[in-house]
């Protein structure tokens, strides 16, 4: 194993191209992409979760997403809207909607029902319903869809670095392109070890709005 | 009050779950349904809170159309108590307890002090305030449960099977601080239940239901137990109904003879009886039966407040006694 690109300090400064700012173009293009994409999901998926219409879409949108080749549908998305940030975020937000809408739906679903009509049966209204008691007891589940969401996504963010844009890709775009296997090592290389951060990171996040009564079982 | 009038539900795919209830459900008294499973018992209390709404007919409360008003309003205002409590698993006891003092715009430190002083009304200690329902026993869970329907002080409370997810030992306990907690708040009660023994125990009116929503007999569990109206009813409270209706007579007008006549008994220095089976005047005449059957001498002894022995009864006087009872009714 070449670990010498890695572990030279020079590409561990702040200058263009560097690792760390390439980190940091690539975190950009994921958090934007979980954003959107989770904007767009988990309305829909709470929604066909609360009222149980569009099941079947919920289901088979998890499905479909999955089998779309990314870098197929990024090129598709270059050839019609042209260069630039764009077609990278929706060839990611793709990625990000079928396990979020998913979970969401399936968290949802798979409350207690009992729970629910006591919700209901006390006076809640359904909005107070979902935002109360729904989406609270749905996190766990919710959460998991969503880091899943996430680690896929920091692992495909290297696409857009074969349109021209940075990211943790020009890494391993540029090191094939130049014989450099060392450096298209260290790409791999911190592109894995982000994903398992941003996991561990995710975790935490989970523990603080997850209501300890929910896992005290 | 809570009036049925003319109530129909049918559902869609043509079932009738409830058959032109008319029904009266009297102001602070506690009315239990009670039936086979199918019968319509849970539909109708379900639509007193509009959790179902009816087909035909109208359910007033107080004279108040509950069609009429605004559904979550209308519930806030009805305590409901469901099985296996249906507590908030996210929220911790005391939350859940104030979980409607704060819909009605409560803050959360009113609605809290509230709920601490509603656990300890329902037995609970103030321990349990920051646990999560999980951590609880079904029978802890059953007193949050009602904790939380009583928080808002409603007029009226709707149970669904309160107290069949647990077991005998721990109902027998919750059926005690029910009538303990009921007799002192005076709610009006609407409460389901398939078991006739716990409706007769804690109803002060009973309504048995039928298979396709029939009603088939509403009156005191008394008038059920001596005067069921059909087959039906007689083979639903069931065949030993005639000893049980003896728990609603008491031992007062049971005459008794001289504790001297039945040397067996015996008395320590200040009068007061050894290992004879004991009663007062306030127990029941099925109290008293019992205690005869089981006692190895065939001989209850009855004490006064100072716990002495004041006279003593056997089998045969009690069967004189029932005799005499049924001659004046």
């Amino acid at each position: 194993m070449n670990l010498s690109y890695l572990l030279d300090p020079s590409h561990w400064d702040f200058s263009d191209g560097s690792i760390p700012t390439l980190i940091v173009s690539h975190l950009w293009y994921v958090l934007l992409s979980l954003v959107i994409g989770t904007a767009i999901a988990l309305p829909i998926g709470l929604w066909i979760g609360h009222t149980g219409r569009g099941s079947f879409l919920a289901i088979n949108a998890g499905n479909a997403g999955r089998s779309l080749p990314t870098l197929g549908l990024l090129m598709l998305m270059v050839t019609l809207l042209g260069l630039g940030l764009t077609p990278v975020l929706i060839a990611l937000t793709v990625l990000v909607i079928p396990p979020v809408l998913t979970s969401a739906y399936a968290g949802i679903r798979n409350l207690d029902h009992r729970v629910v009509d006591a919700a209901k049966g006390v006076g809640m209204r359904p909005w107070q319903v979902l935002t109360k008691v729904e989406l609270p007891m749905a996190l766990p589940v919710l959460m998991s869809g969503f880091r899943s969401a996430a680690l896929q996504v920091v692992a495909t963010a290297t696409v857009a670095a074969a349109v021209g844009l940075n990211g943790l890709g020009r890494l391993l775009i540029d090191g094939l392109a130049v014989n450099d296997y060392s450096r298209v090592l260290a790409g791999a290389i911190v592109v894995a070890v982000l994903a398992v951060l941003l996991d561990l990171v995710l975790a935490q996040v989970q523990r603080w709005i997850v209501s300890p009564g929910l896992s005290k079982r | 009050m809570i009036t049925f009038d003319d109530v129909v539900k049918v559902y869609p795919g043509g079932s009738t779950a409830v058959d032109h209830l008319s029904l009266e459900l009297p102001t602070g008294r506690t009315t239990v349904f009670v039936g086979p499973s199918g019968c319509g018992k849970t539909t109708s209390l379900r639509m007193i809170n509009r959790m179902i709404s009816p087909t035909s007919g109208r359910i007033l409360i107080d004279g108040k159309d509950v069609a009429g008003q605004d559904e979550a309003v209308l519930r806030r205002g009805i305590g409901y108590v469901i099985q296996h409590a249906g507590l908030f698993p996210h929220r911790t006891v005391l939350d859940n307890v104030a979980t409607v003092p704060m819909l009605l715009g409560k803050t959360r430190r009113e609605a809290r002090a509230a709920a601490l002083e509603l656990l300890d009304r329902v037995g609970l200690a103030a321990e349990f305030a920051g646990r999560y329902p999980a951590q609880l026993s079904g029978g802890q869970q059953q007193r949050v449960g009602v904790a939380r329907a009583l928080a808002a002080d409603p007029p009226v409370m709707l149970m669904d099977e309160p107290f069949s997810a647990v077991d005998p030992v721990v109902r027998e306990g919750l059926h005690r601080e029910f009538l303990r907690l009921q007799k002192d708040l005076g709610k009006t009660i609407a409460m389901v239940t398939h078991d006739i023994d716990e409706a007769i125990k804690l109803g002060d009116v009973v309504a048995i239901f039928r298979q396709g929503g029939v009603l088939a007999q509403v009156g005191t569990p008394q008038e059920l137990l001596t005067q069921p109206a059909d087959e039906f009813v007689a083979e639903f409270v069931g065949r030993d109904r005639g000893l049980r209706s003896l728990s609603f007579e008491s031992a007062a007008g049971l005459p008794v003879r001289p504790v001297a006549e039945a040397p067996e008994v015996l008395l320590d220095d200040a009068g007061r009886p050894q290992d004879a089976a004991t009663f007062t005047q306030e127990d029941s005449l099925r109290l008293v039966t019992d205690l005869t059957i089981t006692s190895p001498t065939g001989i209850a002894v009855r004490v006064g407040p100072d716990g002495k022995a004041d006279g003593i009864v056997s089998h045969h006087d009690i069967a004189d006694h029932i005799a005499r009872i049924k001659g004046q009714k």
